[in-house]
């Protein structure tokens, strides 16, 4: 008769309430039932059956056994019950979404809602208002400039966290962190000067460093622009660090140009913008030429917004691949 | 009812490009939930964005009509597929790669810290460090 009080305090319904209520995690008890559940796996079934039938056995170790072994089991059931929960829960969500895409218009047709006379205005209007052949990068950079340069902001925010995260002073005081950077060196297990990679690298730097600023500078005639341009000048920069080490490149690329660059593309960028926002929202002429469509000076701002969202992406890939190499430039 | 489910399937099969983007979407998700290993979560993360881009590129295709740029001056809606998804993705990759390396940094040290890329251990070491 009493036999449901006296399992109360250690049944799995209480542990649950208590999770609910928030008192413990069931992490918690996975920390210290963790022994126990690794070793006393096979054991904790049968002696708990014996116990919690016989009440008078309730001598102080035992009642401590027993409740870690219920803990192990209750971390064991509780990861078979996430495992199944989270399965369910991802059919369920991929279900509502598969019903959600029956029920869209099919793709390709002309007629689907979203193409809209907003897509329409970009394409009619778009080459007169902006001056870019091409018209998605005309929409990114003027129509909706300040979506990119939060995107440019974004990637400098980035870079910034990742540079708080990893980096290594190799001026600190601190020996600690002097051996972390003595580790974290992973030059020495390397070929240095490799002599394959040296050539390869003298034919394919220049090739892409070209290519990268071919595709910043006709961002507004052919696909391409800022962000693509960026990424494959970046990985030019990355090639040839790994091909001539760090003192070459750093004669080149220091952190102080890093932050240079990055800062003064971002004013630029932001002022730049300011500027015709304001004149365009107030009606004023601009003064800005726009060109004649398809020549590579044309279209106003776009080129060199262009060239500044490339030099931020190149600097942040770059600064990127050093930081995860060995945590600084 | 029957009759209804084949309709259901015809669709999909005719929105083929946005049932792959879902059960990418699925397949990235599982991940995220059911690893434990930091990078394989971060992955799961990555399936899902690139789920995401071809979600938004099927979204703007219009069958038979070419890339946005201008060519030979002409300036007809008919010509041109839809340039406002193709925007979209863009900010989607920029931003997905800014929160990759981010994660990608923490992961390394968390890793620096308890020398693990197991969650629940991380999880559990942590609590240990907090009590002691």
């Amino acid at each position: 008769m009493s036999r449901k009080r006296d399992n109360y305090e250690t049944s799995r319904w209480k542990k649950f309430k208590d999770w609910l209520d928030g008192e413990i995690s069931p992490l918690d008890r996975g920390m210290e039932a963790r022994e126990a559940f690794f070793v006393k796996e096979e054991v904790s079934a049968e002696p708990i059956r014996q116990e919690t039938e016989g009440p008078e056995l309730s001598g102080a170790g035992e009642e401590e056994r027993r409740r870690e072994v219920l803990r192990a089991r209750g971390i064991r059931y509780f990861q078979r019950f996430y495992k199944v929960m989270s399965v369910a829960l991802c059919l369920g969500i991929i279900l509502v979404l598969l019903w959600t895409v029956a029920s869209l218009p099919i793709t390709g047709n002309a007629a689907n809602p979203d193409n809209n006379e907003v897509a329409a205005r970009y394409i009619e209007r778009g080459l007169q208002e902006t001056g870019a052949v091409n018209i998605v990068t005309g929409m990114i950079l003027d129509y909706r400039a300040f979506d990119t340069f939060g995107e440019s902001c974004v990637l400098f925010i980035g870079s910034c966290c990742v540079l708080v995260l990893l980096r290594l002073d190799s001026d600190s005081k601190n020996e600690s962190i002097r051996k972390m950077i003595a580790e974290s060196n992973d030059r020495h297990y390397e070929p240095k000067n490799d002599l394959i990679l040296q050539k390869c690298a003298c034919v394919l730097v220049p090739v892409i460093m070209i290519f990268g600023i071919y595709i910043v500078l006709n961002g507004h005639l052919s696909p391409g622009g800022g962000f693509s341009g960026g990424a494959v000048l970046g990985s030019g920069f990355i090639l040839y660090l790994n091909a001539f080490g760090y003192e070459k490149m750093g004669k080149l690329f220091t952190e102080k140009l890093y932050k240079r660059t990055t800062l003064c593309a971002l004013t630029f960028y932001c002022l730049a913008k300011s500027y015709s926002f304001f004149t365009g929202a107030n009606h004023l002429e601009s003064g800005i030429p726009l060109g004649t469509p398809g020549a590579i000076l044309s279209s106003g701002l776009i080129l060199p917004l262009n060239i500044c969202v490339g030099l931020v992406v190149a600097c942040t890939m770059y600064t990127f691949y050093t930081l995860f190499r060995k945590g600084g430039m | 009812m029957i009759a209804m489910n084949v309709n259901l399937v015809q669709h999909l099969l005719l929105n083929i490009e946005e049932t792959v983007s879902i059960v990418l979407f699925g397949i990235g998700f599982t991940i995220l939930l059911l690893h434990r290993n930091l990078i394989k979560k971060i992955m799961g993360m990555n399936i899902m964005d690139t789920a995401t881009y071809l979600f938004l590129a099927a979204k703007g295709y219009i069958t038979g009509r070419a890339v946005p740029i201008v060519v030979d001056g002409i300036q007809d809606v008919e010509a041109y597929i839809n340039p406002v998804p193709s925007g979209l993705v863009l900010t989607g990759i920029v931003v997905s790669v800014s929160t990759t390396a981010l994660m990608l940094a923490l992961t390394i040290r968390l890793y620096e810290r308890y020398h693990s890329l197991d969650l629940d251990e991380i999880l559990i070491l942590a609590k240990e460090e907090e009590q002691t």
